[in-house]
């Protein structure tokens, strides 16, 4: 499944990093703490996080993660927001709680 | 090749630049994916270590024939106790850190982890030398 797919199968919200809709997804990965998915997650992987400072697209990028997800209305702030956009890696929104939002995604692509 | 970069501790908005520099370096050298994956990780931890607990630094990384050494030199408060630093979950990020997500107590058993060599010398009140050495084909591939 792409991004693209993803976002329209689960209506999120896009803020940016529109080039890397096209993206496929290989997994997912569900963490706050960003050493835990610097050493555990894995390229292609989609990330759930209430993180929204520009680090988050410093790991996605160097990780090859697929995407990003904010959970809870999270806004990206706006240096996480142009660094989506340069990196090609979407950054994706939801209303849903991490909990809620990750059950989708597994049932999604398990 | 050798390269420099400078760490300016507190600013996180560059942690991850020399990591990416790197990494597009040994793409080009085509070095297998997964010793990449974990020169990023490891180099990575490092870098986010200078900019969390020192004054500032330099990253030094000479790329030769087999191997990289990336090498970070800081100016700060150093580690007391290297052993107790290594363990998992032990870590002296202050609660800013700590917010961001970093500071669990995971950065250097990441570079343990992911690195082929990784060498820590410190001295308290001056400083700290972090050396990763990542060899291009690794028969023991972790």
């Amino acid at each position: 499944m792409t991004v693209q797919q993803l976002t329209e199968k689960l209506n999120l919200k896009v803020y940016g990093g529109k080039k890397g809709l096209g993206n496929e997804i290989s997994g997912g990965y569900v963490s706050d703490l960003l050493s835990d998915v610097m050493g555990n997650a894995d390229t292609g992987e989609v990330w759930i996080t209430l993180q929204t400072h520009k680090n988050v697209m410093a790991i996605a990028s160097l990780k090859d993660l697929a995407a990003i997800i904010l959970v809870n209305n999270h806004q990206p702030e706006e240096d996480t927001l142009n660094q989506a956009n340069e990196e090609g890696i979407p950054l994706l929104g939801t209303h849903m709680g991490t909990f809620e939002i990750t059950g989708k995604l597994y049932e999604l692509i398990k | 090749m050798h390269f420099e970069y400078q760490i300016e501790g507190g600013n996180f908005t560059r942690a991850g630049f020399a990591s990416s520099e790197i990494k597009k370096k040994l793409k080009q050298l085509n070095v297998d994916l997964g010793i990449v994956k974990r020169t990023v990780v490891a180099t990575y931890e490092a870098e986010v270590n200078v900019v969390a607990h020192a004054y500032s630094g330099t990253i030094y990384v000479d790329f030769d024939e087999e191997k990289v050494v990336i090498r970070l030199v800081d100016e700060g408060p150093g580690i007391p106790d290297i052993e107790q630093a290594m363990k998992e979950g032990f870590s002296t990020a202050s609660s800013t850190v700590r917010e961001m997500g970093f500071g669990a107590g995971m950065g250097l058993p990441n570079m343990k982890k992911n690195a082929d060599d990784l060498q820590v010398s410190s001295e308290v009140g001056k400083g700290t030398t972090v050396q990763i050495t990542m060899h291009y084909q690794n028969p023991n591939n972790k």
